[in-house]
C-alpha cells in the first residue's frame, strides 16, 4: 500500500490539483464565514427581540422563539435540502453556493441566538433594575449595560461554534458545491487513493480550524479584564 | 400650609404582589419635603417592596400614590418617567454597572438620560464623589472597590441625578460591620443638608438618630407610625413592642 501511495503522491500534487484544492478551501472558508457572520447578525436581532417586553412585540417574540427552537432540532443536512428545494422552487438559477450560505446562515442563526440569549441573561438583573429606576429605555439598557457585559460570555462559545461549523460544511458537498469534501470525492473518483485524498483533505480542515481555535482562545483571554 | 412641610409623597391603600403572592396589603405612608422617614419591620414585611413600588419596579396593583400632588399612573410611561426623574433609589446590593468606572457610573444617567450639559454633570459628579469621599477613585471599576466604597458610589450615583426624594433600601445590610460607619456617615451628611429620604434600615440606633418619623411594618401592612421615641420607647401596638424589644436586645 505504501509504495502505491509513494507512486501516487507526485502525480497527485500537480499544480492543477493544488489550485483546485486551494479554491475548494477558499469556498469552504468563505461560505462558513459569510453564513456565520450573517447568522451572528440575525441571531443578535432575534436575541434582542426576545428581550423587548410588551404586548406589541409578542408575535415577534413568538416567531423568534419558534425559529430558534425548530431549527436547533433539525439536522443541518435536512436544512440544506429544504433550502435547496425551496430556493429551486421560487428562484431557479440561484447558485449552489448561495444555497449553502443561506443554509449555514439559518442554522447558525438558531444556534448563536441561543448563545447570545445565554450571554444576555448572565448580566445580573439588579443592574438592569437600577437602570430602569433611572429611566433607561430597553435599547439603552441593552446598549450600555447588557451587551458590553455579555460579550465575554457570548464570543468564546460563538467562535467555537463557528469554527466547529467549518467541519460540518462538508455536508454541503451533498448538493454539489465545489468545496473541499466535494473535490476530495472527485479526486477519489479520478482514481487517486482514498487514503491519500481524504488524508490531505483532513489535514486541510485541520489547517483551517486549528489557527482559528487558537485565535478564539486568545480572544477569550483578552476579554477577561 | 407652607411649601416646606407640604406632603411630597403620599401613598394611600397601596397593594402590590409578586406574581400571585400579595406583599403589600393596603399601605398608607406619607413623606413631607425635607423629612426623613424610616421604614422598619421584620424580613418579608414588605419594606423594600414599598420602595420598589414607588419606583415602578413592582408596580402597585391597587391604591393611590401622589407625588407633589400629582397622581402617579404606573401604566403610563410618561407618568412613570416623571417619578423616576424625581425620585432616586439606592439598593442593598449597590447594583453598580460593572462595565463602567466610577465616574461613568455616576454620570451616565444625567448625560444620556437626562441630557444635562456635560460641564454641569462633571461638576455635579465631582461634588457628589467628593461628598462621599471617593474623589480619588474616579477611574476605578466596581470590582476594584470595597463594599462600603461601592455603596458610596451608588449613593453618589443617586445624588448626581439631583433627586427630590432619595430612597435607601437597607444600604448597609450587605456590608461588613467595619464598613457600615462610612456609609452611615455619608447618609448623616445628607440628613444635615435637608434631603427628603425614605430609609429602610435594620440599624435601629441610626434610625433613631436621623429619622423624624418611624413606620413599623409587618406582613404587608403599616402597624404603627410615630416619632422615634414613641415607637422605640412606648409602642402602642403589641406587635411593635415585640419587634422593637427583640431587635434592640442585641
Amino acid at each position: 500500500m505504501l509504495d502505491r501511495l509513494a507512486d501516487e503522491i507526485p502525480r497527485f500534487f500537480t499544480w492543477g490539483n493544488v489550485v483546485l484544492l486551494g479554491e475548494a478551501m477558499g469556498i469552504t472558508l468563505s461560505m462558513t464565514l459569510v453564513g456565520c457572520v450573517l447568522g451572528f447578525v440575525f441571531a443578535f436581532i432575534i436575541a434582542f427581540t426576545r428581550q423587548v417586553p410588551g404586548f406589541v412585540t409578542l408575535p415577534l417574540r413568538m416567531a423568534a422563539i419558534l425559529f430558534v427552537e425548530v431549527f436547533r432540532r433539525i439536522p443541518f443536512l435536512v436544512v440544506l435540502f429544504l433550502v435547496l428545494f425551496f430556493i429551486q422552487a421560487v428562484a431557479r438559477g440561484t447558485s449552489l453556493f448561495t444555497v449553502a450560505v443561506v443554509s449555514i446562515c439559518i442554522y447558525s442563526t438558531a444556534y448563536i441566538a441561543d448563545i447570545i440569549r445565554g450571554g444576555f441573561e448572565s448580566v445580573p438583573r439588579q443592574q438592569i433594575e437600577a437602570a430602569r429606576a433611572m429611566n433607561f429605555s430597553h435599547l439603552q439598557i441593552l446598549g450600555s449595560i447588557i451587551v458590553p457585559q455579555s460579550w465575554p460570555v457570548i464570543l468564546p462559545p460563538a467562535v467555537v461554534f463557528m469554527v466547529g461549523f467549518i467541519k460540518d460544511t462538508s455536508l454541503v458537498s451533498q448538493i454539489g458545491v465545489f468545496e473541499l469534501t466535494f473535490r476530495a470525492r472527485e479526486l477519489n473518483n479520478m482514481g487517486f487513493s482514498g487514503i491519500l485524498v481524504f488524508g490531505v483533505i483532513a489535514f486541510l480542515y485541520f489547517a483551517i480550524s486549528y489557527p482559528l481555535t487558537r485565535w478564539g482562545q486568545w480572544l477569550e483571554k483578552r476579554l477577561e479584564r | 400650609m407652607s411649601a416646606e412641610n407640604s406632603l411630597h409623597l403620599d401613598i394611600r391603600g397601596a397593594c402590590a404582589s409578586y406574581g400571585r403572592v400579595p406583599v403589600l396589603r393596603g399601605v398608607d405612608l406619607s413623606l413631607a419635603k425635607g423629612e426623613v422617614v424610616a421604614l422598619i419591620g421584620p424580613s418579608g414585611s414588605g419594606k423594600s417592596t414599598v420602595l420598589r413600588m414607588i419606583m415602578g419596579l413592582t408596580p402597585p396593583t391597587d391604591g393611590k400614590i401622589h407625588l407633589d400632588g400629582e397622581e402617579v399612573n404606573y401604566r403610563n410611561a410618561a407618568s412613570l418617567r416623571r417619578v423616576r426623574d424625581r425620585v432616586a433609589v439606592v439598593f442593598q446590593q449597590y447594583n453598580l454597572f460593572q462595565n463602567m468606572d466610577v465616574l461613568r457610573n455616576v454620570t451616565i444617567a444625567p448625560l444620556k438620560i437626562k441630557k444635562v450639559p456635560r460641564r454641569t454633570v462633571m461638576e455635579d459628579a465631582e461634588r457628589v464623589l467628593a461628598k462621599v469621599g471617593l474623589a480619588d477613585k474616579l477611574k476605578a471599576y466596581p470590582d476594584e472597590l470595597s463594599g462600603g466604597q461601592q455603596q458610596r458610589v451608588a449613593i453618589a450615583r443617586a445624588l448626581c441625578l439631583n433627586p427630590e426624594i432619595l430612597l435607601l433600601d437597607e444600604v448597609t445590610s450587605a456590608l461588613d460591620p467595619e464598613l457600615v460607619k462610612e456609609v452611615l456617615d455619608t447618609i448623616r451628611d445628607l440628613v444635615a443638608e435637608g434631603m427628603t429620604m425614605l430609609i429602610v434600615s435594620h440599624e435601629m440606633a441610626f434610625v433613631r438618630e436621623v429619622s423624624k418619623r418611624v413606620i413599623f411594618m409587618d406582613d404587608g401592612l403599616v402597624v404603627e407610625a410615630g416619632d422615634p421615641r414613641a415607637i422605640f420607647d412606648d409602642p402602642k401596638r403589641k406587635r411593635t413592642g415585640e419587634f422593637v424589644s427583640k431587635i434592640l436586645r442585641h
